[in-house]
């Protein structure tokens, strides 16, 4: 990688002053960022490590109400103490990567970059969640911007993230064979109010609500009220590891299995 | 007798120790004085001619000390291909040279056209950057396709190739008009096409190579990762750079893994070697994981058509094939040899088949080299017989048990000629066929299926009974059949003036355990305790001469040249005992570790013994030297001929595609086995290898020749949670009849007898399931193919 | 160039990093602990596992100085006070859990990560837990035997047909 300054503040206001350097990015897991920037596919000039911000890191809630997830929290410590607010959350945080990469990697890191194929964008969508940055709150549904894209401005740190707690949720996902990322994964989040299903990795435009089987599920929370239900082929990812036709055939069965483990 | 760690024993492995505990020595561990580090501009073009190249500004950045091109290797010699093939018409084998560094143009991506030393790596890739902006490299259209490069003659390679083929080839030759003749005139033949997946070998340490250069004496030292450092010597001196042999030490410490991608001599090798001595300084150069993919020799890579002709109860009448094989845009060392004498003189298989008749054409394009990779030609071959073999019982309704036992060579009929060539000395395939049906209880199988339909998957059973021609090779035969080496192997038993021993063995380990095993054979046959031996390999300046690892030869070759220093050990030890007990040395009997008179009781240790010649006094020096130490040459009479059948459970998850083995039985027979545990290990790796070819691995270009799968991000290298325990038996062994140790050789069964049992079993799967339009799927069967298969019902 | 101080295997050592330096560099070659290797380039293959602060990371995929100040584990201090070979790594010779030795490493500490949370785990837990590590040699079989004879399980039984 090209060289670059490092630097790990200790506050969050230390952060955004650093952050307004030129060039600067900030670097929370680094479980994307450091292999990209291997690749020479990213070069900042300093690099500011978010993982010395105590005030960025934790799990906190209201049991049935709501669970907010500091940005800097590994998904290893999301599995471990999330599961007491939000069992399908944890479980998705513990099925991210492998081990070694969930003791590193974090969910504010995760959502800033916006992998197509990361877990978390859709239990952030699929919940409605809110994410909160030094400068504003920004709604689940308005974040997302498109493949690697976010609404997040220069300068602009997730500080953190808080999920409302559906009635019953779940999240399943089929593994893209080499890389282990979601090939499709579907989570389901079923609220008073109706229910929300996000997807991840089929879709050029990155994570999307499948508001078909949002309304079919709103009315009949099951799997088989699913059946013969898909998503256009049309946009979906085509690769070496399946087609936009087969991407789209995963989608309505990962949301099938979700719906049948959320119960 | 040491019965704890003798011959048969499973000793706990001594080089163990130092891999546990972070105290293996691999290349890029060594860390020498005034160190500089080489990094090398790669073609991002498949295929393109090179312009100018402007070094100024690259040599003017910080650290960097030199600048290589292709230019500056021009007129050295070419890194050449082992073997001459003829093609049917008896002409050569077209050989374009392999530069150093390409010159003139570059021909697949990552085909590395020049390098940057300099005083940190990354300088040194940060120069490079510079010199690949430098550089002026006109786009040419890629060859990718086979069919494709075969038809167009005027995108070539190789600008002096027309067609873009290497050679035509035939094998037998003369078995053709009859083996047209028998299948024009068959009951049934069955006809498949299929593609041998091409495959990355992924030794999971990369390449890494220092060159070291010695101005006071003007010798060389390259250390690098290489399965046979004598065959890297030998290449570089009289082949690429023209360094006396006496002048080049090449060194092969800890290696990890190789697969038969660290049998070649590859260009980086010798441009530290250059670089070393222009700068005087240790060049070093590690690769990094995507030059892996890029540049390592690749595997497989067959395109073929088989036909199959059987009377209607599948009684064999004939076998013929037509194969596309790649080689990729240069001969790498075996790269002619693998897809010819290692492919078409197994396809008779374990079967008594009169008639067969192999046609092959291997094909330049614009890829990554394709050679040997662990199995090398005999997976092809036995992926192409096991499958069609099975279409053809699915299509004449027979039992895929019964028409391989109604086929088997009978043990009745060994020394057995196959018309491809091949002399089996011994083997009993229905033994090992029954032993894999009790491991699997195939009897039990219809309600394991009925199990698994329970929980929504389809079941299937998948069998292969392979054979294979391994510890290579008899130099005479390979002689005849193009080969431009010998394949022997050397050792040297040094018994020290204290009694413990040094083997200076020409087979590598890089993870076979030889350390261990070696000591086992050694210290069995001379009564001493394994632990007073010591095997010392990978060092041209330590050990006699040796070819090295890959083949499943070690053994079968090496070890048998160590079997036979011991025997000259023992003899000469015979004939010190003889003078130092005052007897006649056809009275002196060696067993246990003691020489004696036979019928007194006087007898010497053989500590005693190997003392005395290092400090021998009153030695009739006429008739006895000093001294207890022999070297044996041992070159095989014939190949051996491991044998076995394989069976394998996979589920198929009809919703996703997703299939998982779910079981997988090996009964194999590899001779006499030294070291249980270590066969248990070798057969267990080369299943786990041949499970990821059948349902996960794929090198896939794109149509520009971009490698698509560079990374383990795209290419699926089997995990923990992809295979299953593994069962595995050799009880069944017949020794092999020509070489003094009985043995065959184990390290590449697995991975050529189990991809044609995976597939065989997901076809079965399928059918079960109702797919019954589905007679094969291409590997790897991923969840994807698999669904899309079922699609198109 | 930045000094960077860490506590390896209880011992505290330090050396030079730039900020592109990545933590496995920094251990072999600044520290000389060449037992941690490098593998792949992109956080796939597990060779470069060790501990910080007593969790598995990839120290491929962490720079130097964001280890500053931790407590670094790596295979080099898996032994016994006595030197002999721990329980994980006993295990894995007495199964011959490895081959060619490049992976092991990073299998190791994976093992001692995974025991830590989880001492007798399954076979399934075992083989999803080393999702992360790739061997090439061993076809995984008696990796995992080695795990769950680490953790006292017996493992008589598992995928052995002995031959007479």
């Amino acid at each position: 990688m090209y060289n670059f300054d490092f630097v790990r503040p200790s506050t969050l206001a230390e952060a955004v002053i650093a952050l307004a350097g030129d060039e600067a990015q900030p670097l929370a897991g680094g479980q994307t960022l450091l292999p990209s920037m291997k690749q020479r596919l990213n070069m900042p000039g300093t690099l500011v490590s978010l993982t010395g911000i105590a005030d960025l890191k934790g799990v906190s809630g209201e049991a049935g109400a709501s669970v907010t997830i500091g940005a800097a929290t590994t998904h290893a410590q999301v599995a471990a103490e999330a599961g007491a607010f939000y069992p399908a959350l944890a479980d998705l945080a513990a099925r991210i990567g492998d081990p070694a990469v969930r003791n590193r990697g974090t969910i504010g890191g995760s959502l800033a970059n916006n992998d197509p194929s990361a877990c978390y964008p859709a239990a952030v969508l699929a919940s409605g969640a809110t994410i909160t940055t030094n400068k504003r709150e920004i709604a689940a549904d308005d974040f997302f911007d498109g493949m690697f894209a976010t609404v997040l401005e220069e300068g602009e740190i997730i500080t953190s993230v808080t999920f409302p707690i559906p009635q019953a949720a779940a999240y399943a996902k089929f593994l893209q064979p080499a890389s282990r990322f979601a090939l499709t994964g579907a989570f389901v989040a079923r609220f008073e109010g109706g229910v929300r299903v996000a997807i991840t990795g089929a879709s050029e435009g990155g994570v999307f609500r499948w508001s078909d089987a949002e309304s079919v599920l709103s009315n009949s929370f099951s799997g088989d009220a699913l059946a013969g239900k898909l998503p256009a082929a049309e946009g979906m990812i085509s690769d070496l590891h399946g087609s936009a036709a087969y991407r789209a055939h995963l989608c309505g069965v990962m949301t099938r299995r979700a719906v049948a483990a959320a119960g | 007798m040491p019965k704890d760690g003798g011959i048969g024993a499973s000793p706990k492995r001594r080089e163990d120790i130092r891999f546990l505990t972070g105290e293996g020595v691999y290349t890029d561990d060594i860390q020498l004085q005034g160190q500089c580090f080489a990094y090398f501009v790669r073609s991002t073009v498949a295929h393109g001619t090179i312009g100018t190249i402007d070094t100024a500004a690259t040599e003017a950045m910080p650290g960097v000390l030199a600048v290589f091109t292709g230019e500056d290797f021009k007129d050295v010699g070419g890194n050449p291909a082992g073997w001459l093939i003829n093609s049917r018409d008896g002409t050569p084998m077209r050989e374009p040279k392999r530069p150093v560094l390409a010159h003139g143009k570059v021909r697949h991506v990552g085909d590395a056209y020049a390098a940057v030393i300099a005083e940190t790596y990354a300088q040194a890739k940060d120069a490079a950057e510079q010199l690949a902006a430098d550089s002026e490299i006109e786009d040419l259209p890629a060859i990718v396709d086979m069919a494709a490069a075969v038809a167009n003659a005027d995108n070539r390679v190789h600008d002096e190739i027309p067609d873009n083929l290497c050679f035509d080839w035939g094998w037998v030759e003369d078995n053709r008009a009859a083996v047209d003749e028998a299948i024009k005139n068959a009951p049934h033949v069955t006809t498949l096409e299929l593609v041998n997946n091409r495959l990355v070998p992924n030794a999971m340490e990369p390449r890494a190579s220092i060159g070291e250069y010695f101005p006071g004496t003007g010798d060389y030292k390259l250390t690098t990762t290489s399965q046979n450092p004598h065959l890297h010597r030998l290449l570089i001196s009289a082949f690429v750079m023209g360094i006396p042999e006496n002048k080049l030490t090449v060194v092969a410490p800890d290696v990890g893994g190789g697969f038969g991608s660290k049998i070649y001599h590859y260009g980086e090798e010798a441009l530290v070697l250059a670089a070393a001595k222009k700068l005087k300084r240790p060049v070093r150069w590690t690769a990094e994981r995507s030059e892996s993919f890029l540049t390592d020799a690749h595997g497989r890579d067959h395109v073929t058509k088989i036909e199959l002709a059987c009377e209607e109860d599948g009684t064999f009448i004939a076998f013929r094939t037509e194969t596309l094989a790649n080689v990729g845009a240069y001969l790498s060392n075996f790269a002619t040899a693998t897809p010819t004498f290692l492919h078409g003189t197994l396809m008779a298989g374990p079967y008594k088949v009169p008639n067969v008749y192999v046609n092959l054409k291997t094909v330049f394009t614009n890829t990554a080299p394709v050679d040997a990779y662990r199995g090398a030609g005999r997976p092809e071959a036995t992926y192409s017989l096991e499958r069609v073999i099975d279409k053809m019982c699915r299509e004449l309704e027979l039992d895929p048990f019964e028409v391989r036992r109604k086929n088997f060579i009978t043990p009745d009929m060994f020394p057995y000629t196959t018309p491809v060539g091949l002399v089996y000395d011994t083997g009993d395939y229905n033994a090992t066929l029954d032993k894999a049906m009790e491991m699997a209880d195939v009897d039990g199988f219809e309600d394991r299926r009925a199990e698994s339909a329970a929980r929504g998957k389809l079941r299937g059973m998948g069998l292969s009974t392979w054979i294979e021609a391994c510890g290579i090779a008899p130099s005479n035969l390979v002689g005849v059949l193009g080969s431009r080496v010998g394949l022997y192997d050397a050792a040297t038993v040094r018994v020290n003036a204290t009694g413990n021993i040094s083997v200076m063995t020409g087979a590598h380990s890089h993870g076979q355990g030889h350390e261990t095993v070696f000591p086992q054979i050694v210290a069995e046959k001379l009564g001493i305790d394994p632990a007073s031996v010591e095997i010392v390999h990978g060092d041209t300046s330590k050990i006699p001469f040796g070819m090295g690892s890959y083949g499943s030869r070690s053994l079968a070759v090496a070890g048998s040249a160590m079997n036979n220093a011991v025997d000259k050990i023992i003899a000469k030890g015979k004939k010190i005992a003889a003078h130092m007990l005052e007897a006649s040395e056809d009275d002196i009997t060696f067993e246990d570790g003691n020489f004696a008179v036979a019928g007194t009781d006087k007898s010497l240790s053989f500590g005693e013994v190997a003392f005395s010649a290092y400090v021998p006094h009153n030695y009739p020096l006429e008739t006895l030297e000093p001294g207890l130490e022999e070297t044996s040459f041992y070159d095989p009479g014939n190949f051996t001929y491991p044998a076995g059948a394989y069976l394998c459970e996979v589920e198929v998850c009809p919703e996703t595609g997703k299939v998982d083995v779910v079981a997988f039985y090996c009964a194999d027979d590899f001779g006499n086995v030294m070291n249980p545990l270590i066969v248990e290990g070798q057969v267990h790796g080369g299943v786990g290898q041949g499970i990821g070819q059948a349902l996960c691995e794929q090198t896939t270009y794109d149509a520009d020749g971009q490698l698509l799968s560079a990374s383990y991000m795209d290419y699926a290298m089997p995990r923990a949670d992809d295979v299953p325990f593994y069962q595995v038996d050799y009880s069944c062994n017949t020794p092999c009849t020509h070489n003094p140790l009985g043995v065959k050789g184990c390290g590449e069964a697995g991975a050529i007898g189990s991809p044609p049992a995976v597939i065989n079993a997901v076809v079965d799967a399928l059918n079960s399931g109702g797919f019954t339009h589905i007679t094969h799927i291409d590997m790897p069967v991923t969840p994807s193919r698999v669904w899309t298969a079922m699609q198109a019902q | 160039m930045s000094k960077v101080t860490i506590t390896v295997n209880g011992r505290e050592m330090s050396g030079e990093a730039e900020g592109r330096t990545l933590l496995v560099s920094f251990l072999r070659e600044a520290l000389g602990l060449t037992g941690t290797h490098v593998g792949c380039d992109t956080s796939q293959c597990g060779a470069c596992v060790v501990h910080v602060d007593g969790k598995a990371v990839k120290s491929c995929t962490m720079l130097a100085m964001e280890a500053e100040g931790a407590e670094v584990t790596t295979v080099e201090g898996m032994a016994d006070a006595d030197g002999s070979l721990g329980v994980i790594q006993q295990a894995f010779q007495d199964h011959h859990g490895l081959q060619c030795g490049f992976c092991t490493p990073g299998m190791v500490m994976s093992t001692a990560a995974l025991l830590k949370d989880n001492p007798t785990p399954s076979e399934a837990e075992i083989r999803a837990y080393l999702d992360g590590n790739i061997c090439r040699c061993t076809g995984y079989h008696n990796i995992v035997r080695a795990v769950m004879a680490a953790s006292g399980q017996d493992v008589s039984g598992l995928g052995v047909v002995a031959a007479e």
